[in-house]
């Protein structure tokens, strides 16, 4: 790999902060928004998760129904894989674990499909969206979530690039095969963890 | 044998063959790319900056060049304070190497075969101009309408170009200029042609909303968006 002739960069390597993954460079206060198809108007009133699939029993919540089974906080980084990072923000909604407690996974589930209101859809092995790593979100920083966010609700799972946290999401479908969603068709690397820079295919 | 998406993905040392500036804020680099993967219009690549401690920085430019081109052309728009962006446009020269990768992306690319509307905002033309080279190169222009804005005519990347091919230019902030409003962008959606959008977030959710007003199917809408969200949004 060639060194850039002139590039020294913002930053020393050694005095990168430690939370930002190789690649990555922290936005500070702002959120930019990637979304590949057009941003979803959605009612609140109306709008409602299911989870279904390989489950004992299928679950269909509405927004209200959620917030009464209690409200967890994440706050931490976000990785998106155009290379921004957002640094220390917080985003409120529930766990996932909660929701599949209710919804019961059968053995033979492995994986799940995150499916939004607009037909965009993510995949994920099932491990990675349960122990405390996955949530549905409704407010981010104090505040609802607005729609070119993905709100009114949805989904959160930090640890991998942001395009695996589905915007406007209404439906969680658990698998015992994977299933390439949108972006995951469409060139991206199929799990997208940032500390391994799994960007795009082949990584 | 390695698959193309699988090549695309390697780094690659690319050599400047030439730097261009156009206004303040323009860079156009060609690459000499080797063992190129031919992209789709609309594709882009990824530049990394590699400093001497191993400290590195990358960010991704829609290609402008055809894909018949020999070369890979770039538009970069220098953006406040950008790391990336203001070192390219200030220090990079003819020679220098840069690695990068791509093409990368198979949504917001064009097949070339098919009725295509592009609606591009400023620099988010530059992939519009791919499709435009490339829809000339095949004897296509008739499959492909082009609407482009940007403040005014000297904010405009690639202006004579647009202009030649006959593309609708609006200028927002010019004398005597126009908008890409509901009206205009109403009369010239298509629902039987896929509608590629690329800009700012507020750009791009002005023009969706307006294709959508006037029954383009939002399946058929592909968006390229760059920046953060306007200011006054309340998650900033």
């Amino acid at each position: 790999m060639a060194i850039t002739r002139g590039f020294t960069g913002r930053r020393k390597q050694a005095e990168r902060d430690p939370r930002l993954p190789p690649g990555q460079y922290d936005v500070g206060k702002s959120w930019p928004v990637l979304t590949a198809e057009p941003t979803a108007r959605i009612d609140a009133e109306r709008w409602s998760l299911t989870i279904d699939g390989l489950v004992a029993n299928p679950t269909t919540w509405s927004l209200k129904e959620l917030k009464a089974l209690g409200q967890d906080t994440y706050r931490g980084d976000i990785h998106c894989v155009t290379t921004w990072s957002k640094l220390d923000t917080s985003f409120t909604g529930i766990s996932l674990d909660t929701l599949l407690e209710v919804a019961q996974p059968l053995p033979e589930a492995r994986f799940v499909v995150e499916e939004s209101t607009t037909r965009y859809r993510t995949n994920l092995p099932l491990d990675d969206v349960t122990g405390g790593k996955a949530w549905v979100v409704w407010e981010h920083e104090g505040k609802p979530l607005t729609r070119e966010h993905g709100g009114p609700v949805r989904m959160l799972v930090p640890h991998l690039y942001f395009w695996k946290s589905a915007k406007w999401i209404s439906k969680i479908t658990l698998l015992d095969h994977d299933e390439p969603g949108f972006w995951e068709i469409n060139g991206y690397h199929h799990r997208g963890d940032p500390w391994q820079e799994q960007r795009f295919d082949g990584d | 044998m390695a698959t193309d998406p699988q090549r695309a993905a390697v780094w690659r040392d690319a050599k400047v063959v030439s730097v261009d500036h156009h206004g303040e804020l323009g860079v156009i680099l060609r690459l000499d790319v080797p063992d190129r993967v031919v992209h789709r219009p609309g594709q882009h690549y990824v530049l990394r900056l590699r400093a001497e401690d191993g400290y590195t920085a990358s960010r991704s430019y829609s290609t402008v060049s055809a894909p018949s081109d020999d070369l890979v052309e770039l538009y970069v728009e220098k953006v406040p304070d950008g790391e990336v962006s203001g070192f390219l446009a200030e220090v990079v020269e003819p020679g220098d190497l840069l690695e990068c990768r791509g093409p990368i992306g198979r949504w917001f690319a064009w097949d070339g075969a098919s009725p295509a509307l592009g609606i591009g905002g400023g620099s988010g033309v530059a992939p519009l101009v791919s499709m435009l080279r490339h829809a000339q190169d095949v004897g296509r222009p008739d499959l492909l309408h082009l609407a482009v804005s940007a403040w005014t005519a000297d904010h405009l990347p690639y202006r004579e170009e647009l202009e030649a091919a006959g593309a609708l230019v609006a200028y927002s902030r010019q004398k005597g200029g126009s908008r890409l409003d509901a009206a205009v962008v109403g009369a010239i959606a298509d629902p039987g042609a896929t509608a590629f959008v690329c800009g700012s977030a507020r750009f791009t959710l002005a023009m969706e909303s307006h294709l959508v007003a006037a029954g383009q199917p939002e399946a058929s809408i592909r968006i390229e968006r760059f920046g953060p969200t306007g200011e006054g949004d309340g998650n900033g």
